[in-house]
């Protein structure tokens, strides 16, 4: 009953491990493992969650029955809703508005904001949120935001970047929309008051990004996404647009003419729910990494369950590419506080090696991410080699202090000072001591399937950002994801608007098509066992679970 | 048992205690820690917030980016036998033997309304909107306070002469989490201050780079129109050799 020992951050059986590898750093200084032959990487990427053997089957009913899925998130679209339609009294109307946006990170924010423009009353939208306004995927973007606006690019070399990047599974016509829009989202950051990184003569600072062939990464720090959703929300504040924090949606409305027409909400805290009557609903509702798919920590926020596709399949939207799961090599392994959370890529070009238990460089530190990440996994479950944490969570060495080696002393102050603050506060000195990592869930490639103006095919229900399909196709890129949020939160929120003045009729609020997906789920011999969609990801004490007992 | 599992689902069984909870079993060390008054036994180790969801509760506020960016799990504390009343974000402390902590999931706070269009950049705007920022009287809490650790107190003086650039620059790393605020004896909100002048600075200060503005006119007058008609159409056989064709510029 006593507390583990730390020495400069790790405890004693781990800073036995680090002498081997501050032993063999000067040695490994000038040797990098070869990169793999086309055949050694077929073999290795066996190991990657999305290929290996198991993780994925048929989804079984509605619109895209047959298509593949990760069994995670099949499970969430073969289970039950969370009401019935008995227990809903869709007669009283709670908020009756034009448009309702689900999710405020930076999609649903600009959505809101863009719509108001468009002269819809600051009444009469309503952005409702799981968690805080602005608690999201979105906050944490440390990367960039990826905008073709230097004379040596343009938007046809970002859109040819994207359409690669996604093995050409994307949209063509979504990702046009995606990069033309990109230089006219710089200049609405700058409008509001956000501070981009600059040169000194005044020019965007701009950096490379996985993938491009051109730099075209703008930063705030490494903090762009905090300073974007701030920024924008502030904005939104100021207009005092309508906005609900822990109200959930739990179901999507559709009037008598089958268009989406509002949701149910649920009040987190009290247990009641609110009707919602909208003439246009946008869906912003983030990604899926919460779902731990394969059992992998990941980078995302604590409400990313993916409830957006579960409320949207269930509507009859369509869906796509979620087949794909994006996993970043270096998500950080210990200590507990920061498992899953991303360490840049940029680590390793400045010359951070992977190095295992033995103190062993065994693979080419710039690998494709997926190759990379398969060959970890390799070195911890296959050859036995990687390091055991104190939660039993195993990962390979990171050797940090090789970039202060081979740039000059100072280069991480300079180049990682986010990175530094955040093992500062587990007292670890990434200048002298290596880091732990492996591989992290971070992105949904797909989702529900979009068009240019953000339309899904259920009349009225827009989408915009992560929970949507058609836009990275098989494979997102770095500095993509927060420009998506900000173009096609635009595009829904202007097209929502136009589309919400056209409504004239309303016809009755129904659930119609959550008992007629009950029954398909009947008919295909589902047992109500699984209910979705599941807001929150479950991370009590085992033992203080099977002790409960439900009074109240 | 082992070798029968495969190597994912070892994987599965190697994350879980960031994946599905944590099981008393797996556990060898621990610590004793006081979440509003009441003792739980928890592993060593752990975050506030994960030692929280150990002991049973289940987060509906108090949670968000669980990486130390939201400022959404304000907690405070103390440690036994120590005066001094500590602030964190639970998702990035460790809990220590002895500590008592609780969390402040809301920070009741006036923002100021505002266009940023319409305000005149000087002095008075800070002023205007937040007349309180006149009685900081220096005394650092909020500095003390900041789990960023960010010279709070000194982007207030900054703010009060009036250098905004110098607001920007110290206020920039903030999460708006809210603890400075609800330290603060002179009942400053010290982060809508820095927002407010943080978007001051970015919307008068920093311009519109030239290679921005001559690229949306090339956009706004249409000069990729004939070049995207052929891209769109492009079969993908095409686009991928479009997209081998293409030269990285140099480093």
């Amino acid at each position: 009953m006593s507390e583990i020992k730390f020495i400069g951050g790790y405890p004693e059986y781990m800073r036995k491990l680090i002498n081997i590898v501050n032993r063999t750093r000067i040695k490994r200084k000038n040797y990098d493992p070869p990169a793999m032959s086309k055949e050694e990487r077929k073999e290795v990427l066996n190991l990657h969650p999305d290929y290996a053997h198991g993780g994925k089957r048929k989804i079984s009913i509605g619109q895209n029955k047959g298509d593949m899925g990760p069994n995670e998130v099949v499970d969430l679209l073969e289970a039950y809703p969370l009401i019935e339609e008995r227990e809903i009294d869709l007669s009283q109307i709670d908020y009756d508005v034009d448009i309702l946006i689900i999710g405020g990170g930076l999609a649903g924010t600009t959505a809101a904001i863009w719509a108001n423009d468009q002269g819809v009353p600051s009444d009469k939208i309503l952005l409702t949120n799981k968690l805080r306004h602005g608690d999201s995927n979105s906050m944490m973007a440390e990367g960039g935001t990826q905008a073709a606006d230097r004379p040596n690019d343009s938007p046809l070399i970002h859109f040819l970047d994207a359409m690669g990047g996604g093995h050409f599974a994307n949209k063509p016509d979504v990702v046009k929309g995606l990069v033309e829009d990109a230089p006219l989202i710089m200049h609405w950051l700058l409008e509001l008051g956000a501070i981009i990184d600059r040169e000194e003569n005044g020019d965007f600072t701009e950096k490379w990004g996985g993938g491009t062939c051109r730099k075209r990464m703008h930063a705030c720090r490494d903090y762009t996404g905090l300073e974007e959703l701030r920024v924008i929300r502030d904005e939104f504040r100021n207009r005092k647009i309508f906005c609900l924090e822990y109200y959930p949606a739990i179901e999507l409305l559709i009037d008598g003419e089958g268009r989406a027409a509002g949701a149910v909400l649920w009040n987190c805290e009290t247990g009641d729910y609110k009707i919602v009557r909208a003439k246009a609903t946008i869906l912003a509702t983030g990604g899926f990494g919460r779902l731990h798919i394969r059992g992998f920590p990941t980078t995302n926020h604590y409400g990313a369950t993916c409830d957006g596709v579960v409320l949207a399949y269930r509507a009859g939207a369509k869906l796509r590419d979620v087949d794909t799961v994006q996993y970043h090599p270096t998500g950080s392994a210990y200590p507990q506080q920061i498992i899953g959370l991303l360490l840049t890529e940029k680590l390793r070009s400045m010359g951070a090696q992977p190095v295992n238990k033995d103190g062993e460089a065994f693979v080419f530190p710039l690998e494709p991410r997926d190759v990379e990440a398969s060959a970890f996994i390799r070195e911890c479950y296959v050859r036995e080699k990687g390091v055991t944490t104190p939660t039993g969570m195993r990962g390979i060495w990171l050797d940090t202090p090789l970039i202060e080696i081979k740039n000059g002393e100072g280069t991480i102050d300079n180049a990682f000072p986010g990175m530094r603050r955040m093992f500062n506060r587990v007292d670890i000195d990434i200048r002298k001591d290596p880091v732990l990592v492996f591989p992290t869930l971070h992105y949904q490639n797909g989702g529900v399937e979009t068009d240019p103006e953000g339309k899904t095919d259920v009349q009225g229900l827009f989408v915009a950002g992560e929970v949507s399909g058609g836009v990275h196709g098989k494979n997102r890129l770095m500095g993509n994801s927060t420009l998506d949020c900000m173009v096609y939160g635009r595009r829904s929120g202007i097209y929502a608007a136009k589309y919400a003045k056209t409504v004239k009729g309303r016809g009755k609020l129904s659930l119609e098509h959550m008992k007629k997906y009950v029954n398909m789920l009947k008919k295909a011999g589902i047992k109500p066992e699984r209910r979705a969609p599941i807001l929150l990801p479950e991370y009590r004490g085992k033992a203080i679970l099977a002790r409960m007992i439900d009074i109240f | 048992m082992k070798e029968k599992m495969s190597i994912m689902d070892r994987i599965a069984e190697s994350n879980k205690s960031v994946t599905t909870g944590i099981d008393e079993k797996d556990i060898k060390y621990w610590v004793t820690i006081y979440i509003m008054g009441k003792a739980y036994k928890v592993p060593a180790g752990l975050t506030i917030m994960q030692s929280m969801e150990f002991a049973g509760y289940r987060f509906v506020r108090s949670a968000g980016c669980r990486a130390g960016f939201c400022g959404a799990c304000a907690t405070v504390y103390r440690k036994a036998g120590d005066y001094k009343l500590q602030t964190a974000m639970a998702c990035q402390t460790r809990v220590e033997e002895g500590m008592y902590l609780v969390q402040i999931p809301f920070a009741p706070a006036e923002k100021a309304t505002y266009d940023i269009n319409k305000e005149k950049y000087n002095i008075g705007v800070l002023f205007k909107h937040y007349p309180e920022l006149a009685r900081c009287v220096a005394c650092n809490t909020c500095t003390k306070s900041c789990p960023q650790e960010l010279e709070v107190m000194d982007y207030i003086q900054d703010a009060i002469k009036g250098d905004f650039k110098a607001v920007a620059e110290e206020s920039f790393d903030c999460i708006q989490c809210g603890l400075c605020a609800i330290r603060c004896p002179a009942e400053l909100v010290q982060y809508h201050i820095a927002q407010l002048a943080r978007r001051m600075y970015g919307h008068y200060e920093c311009h519109e780079p030239e290679h921005l503005k001559i690229r949306l006119k090339e956009i706004e007058k249409g000069k990729y129109k004939e070049d995207w008609n052929k891209l769109i159409k492009a079969t993908i056989k095409e686009l991928e050799k479009f997209y081998a064709d293409r030269e990285r510029e140099p480093d």
